[in-house]
């Protein structure tokens, strides 16, 4: 049996099971993706925030498309990570919108955004698994949480979802006793535990090896497209991202500076962009940092002081 | 001259502010208390990691304490020809002071920072940040049962604490250096008061296992996301504790005993 | 979440210890049910001098303690000290019961010790005590004997 087809056989097991419960959302969520499937999921107009006095978005303009694997991406600080937390309601912007689903997202309360957030799923770059539960209860957590289902149920959506991360086996080991890769596709298995309509990844390639790194990017575009999910992937690893996603956008100086196909974007007009998306060392984005002196003038000056840094 | 006002008044504001969060941070986490009704193996949970983990400690040091007051308080009352007084002596400092006092040392010690510690820590590796986003809050799931098992921890560790100590200097005081056990314990029944003193010092207990928590919660939630954040909150932990039970160990005997 | 059932059995453990110390400390350390403060009555004790009577000091008869010192107060016309004293409601004494203060051991607490008489009649809430003896003060009783040997000498 292939992976796909665990996966498929594993939405329909799911679907019969748990029409007692789950039946009016799930069915609502279907009708949403595949009815609409032209509209957007996501859009953020006119985002500004700053943290302390460093402005990270100066007028970010974005929509994300409903069934597509979305990667946003940019140097490293250009507040990528924190483009997640507004759009999951954990960060106010300071001017600007984000709707999710046609919900203004920081005019929610805490009801409401609670509400939302059971359709978000989101897989953190050090996965922020619980360090005092098994793998079993990791996953077994929004459930146990957000619904009353009976606890042979859990156990079968347990393992449907470790088995669709390969991980089924690995059911009993405690999150130490994983490796970074396998703790990042037990996160993603418990992100999808309630059956998120859309689901973030933030830097989701970072730090894996390459056979990791392999089976995560396989993971997210075959969950997107088995289960329906609209992704958002938050990377600079542009190889990686660029198999998967439908659609980039590039993160640069506090906007969005080009957005377009991954084909798209490796062939862009900007120079700058160019720069990124091949990993040039030198172009507009120099190799110096500004000094203030030219080397130079730099080493022949007097220090201020001789005393050491000590 | 007006910079160093400057920095005394940015201090204080500091001060202030971190006074308005942890206050605020207690309601939020107050009320999610109620909830935990519908949930008590959360809190059974936490009571074991607070109270049953803290068992040995209180324990042992209760025991010796207990000791160390029965051998001091004989050959000082040794002095007064007044050693079959023993228990009456040992009775009224335990119960009254070093049980609730002792006990929130140690609790501050052993189980705050503790819980400082792994709050703090799952705040650092986005396990808080994680739970938010999926729809659960951790004030409801993580701050509060462990907040409530401290309260409810606390005054029976100090019970436990004071009952062993008193038992402890029995030993001493009777088995070893030979004082009467009738005018033992005779005497302290005389003269401890269930309401003035036993109350009153179960009452000190309680005030103490509400503050030694909820700074070991606030300093964990508060801490900053990195290691030396986590460990300056596990030591400020211990220390703003101490602090704390001493100064309203003060103010409580005043109101109480004064 | 693992040993569950062993959790449970450890904090059941922790809690009954602890309500067994608690109950321990208020049966063994502070015999709680003896005197309530609500029960009981009350009687009114004329002295001339208390010494260093305090409220809470043992009232007993024939060694064995009956009741408490409630209140004392100086009664601002005689001037001689009012002490109230609370009675176990378990005893009676006869109305022409004397009172006098000792002092348990050379230094010890100082309490008061009743005298029953021999009268049918019996104190009831709010009845006073008049025959009284004083405290014995050291510096009092050294003084008189400095005064008499004095005299002796004459």
């Amino acid at each position: 049996m292939t992976d796909r087809s665990v996966i498929d056989s594993a939405q329909v097991l799911l679907d019969t099971r748990c029409r007692c419960k789950l039946n009016a959302p799930w069915t609502q969520f279907m009708a949403d993706t595949f009815a609409d499937a032209g509209d957007h999921l996501v859009d953020i107009r006119d985002l500004h925030f700053s943290r302390g006095e460093r402005l990270l978005f100066d007028g970010v303009e974005l929509s994300i498309r409903r069934g597509e694997v979305t990667a946003i991406m940019g140097p490293s600080g250009t507040g990528k990570t924190t483009l997640l937390k507004l759009i999951g309601g954990q960060l106010q912007p300071d001017r600007g919108t984000i709707h999710v689903e046609g919900q203004h997202v920081a005019g929610l309360s805490t009801r409401g955004l609670y509400k939302l957030r059971r359709r978000m799923g989101m897989l953190f770059q050090s996965g922020a698994l619980f360090t005092d539960l098994s793998v079993f209860d990791n996953v077994a957590f929004p459930l146990r949480e957000h619904t009353d289902l009976p606890e042979p149920l859990i156990r079968d959506l347990v393992l449907l979802k470790l088995q669709a991360v390969g991980l089924r086996g690995a059911r009993d080991l405690m999150p130490a006793q994983l490796s970074g890769g396998m703790a990042r596709r037990v996160a993603l298995a418990r992100a999808i535990a309630l059956d998120p309509t859309m689901v973030m990844y933030d830097e989701p390639f970072t730090g894996q090896d390459p056979i990791s790194m392999g089976v995560l990017v396989d993971l997210i575009r075959r969950l997107n497209d088995a289960l329906g999910l609209s992704s958002i992937i938050v990377s600079h690893d542009v190889a990686e991202t660029a198999r998967i996603a439908d659609r980039i956008h590039v993160l640069h100086g506090g906007r969005i500076v080009e957005s377009g196909t991954p084909g798209a974007l490796y062939e862009s007009q900007s120079e700058w962009v160019r720069q990124f998306m091949h990993g040039l060392p030198d172009g507009p984005v120099p190799f110096h940092y500004p000094a203030a002196l030219g080397f130079d003038e730099d080493l022949m000056s007097q220090p201020r002081s001789s005393r050491g840094a000590w | 001259m007006v910079n160093g006002f400057q920095r005394l008044g940015a201090r204080a504001l500091a001060i202030a502010e971190r006074f308005g969060r942890a206050f605020l941070f207690l309601l939020r986490a107050l009320a999610g208390m109620p909830a935990l009704v519908l949930r008590p193996g959360l809190v059974v949970q936490q009571l074991y990691s607070v109270g049953v983990l803290s068992l040995v400690i209180i324990v042992v040091s209760g025991v010796f304490v207990g000791m160390v007051l029965g051998l001091q308080g004989y050959t000082t009352l040794l002095n007064f020809g007044a050693e079959q007084s023993l228990g009456v002596l040992v009775a009224l400092s335990i119960v009254r002071e070093l049980g609730p006092v002792v006990t929130a040392l140690l609790f501050a010690g052993r189980a705050g920072s503790a819980l400082a510690a792994e709050i703090g820590l799952m705040k650092s590796t986005e396990q808080l940040s994680g739970m938010e986003m999926m729809a659960v809050d951790p004030m409801n799931r993580v701050i509060a049962p462990r907040l409530l098992a401290g309260f409810l921890a606390m005054p029976l560790l100090a019970a436990i604490f004071s009952f062993l100590a008193i038992l402890g200097s029995y030993v001493i005081g009777v088995g070893l250096l030979g004082v009467d056990a009738g005018a033992f314990w005779g005497q302290m029944q005389d003269a401890v008061e269930f309401r003035e003193d036993i109350l009153n010092g179960v009452i000190k207990s309680v005030v103490f296992g509400f503050v030694a928590s909820w700074i070991a919660v606030f300093e964990g939630y508060d801490a900053e996301p990195t290691s030396e954040g986590v460990s300056r909150a596990t030591t400020r932990t211990v220390v703003y504790t101490a602090l704390a039970v001493l100064g309203l160990d003060f103010v409580l005997t005043a109101v109480m005993f004064g | 979440m693992r040993n569950r059932r062993l959790v449970e059995i450890w904090v059941g453990v922790f809690v009954a210890m602890g309500a067994a110390a608690l109950f321990g400390l208020a049966i063994q350390v502070s015999n709680v049910q003896v005197f309530d403060a609500r029960g009981g009555y009350e009687l009114e004790l004329r002295f001339e001098n208390i010494g260093g009577l305090r409220t809470r000091a043992p009232v007993t008869v024939g060694g064995v303690r009956v009741g408490r010192v409630a209140d004392v107060e100086l009664d601002s016309s005689t001037y001689e000290a009012k002490v109230t004293v609370r009675i176990d409601e378990r005893y009676e004494f006869p109305e022409d019961t004397s009172a006098s203060i000792y002092t348990s051991g050379l230094l010890g607490e100082q309490y008061i010790a009743l005298d029953p008489g021999g009268l049918d009649f019996y104190l009831r809430d709010g009845d006073e005590i008049t025959l009284t003896q004083s405290a014995l003060v050291l510096e009092r009783m050294i003084g008189q004997f400095l005064y008499q040997m004095g005299n002796d000498d004459d």
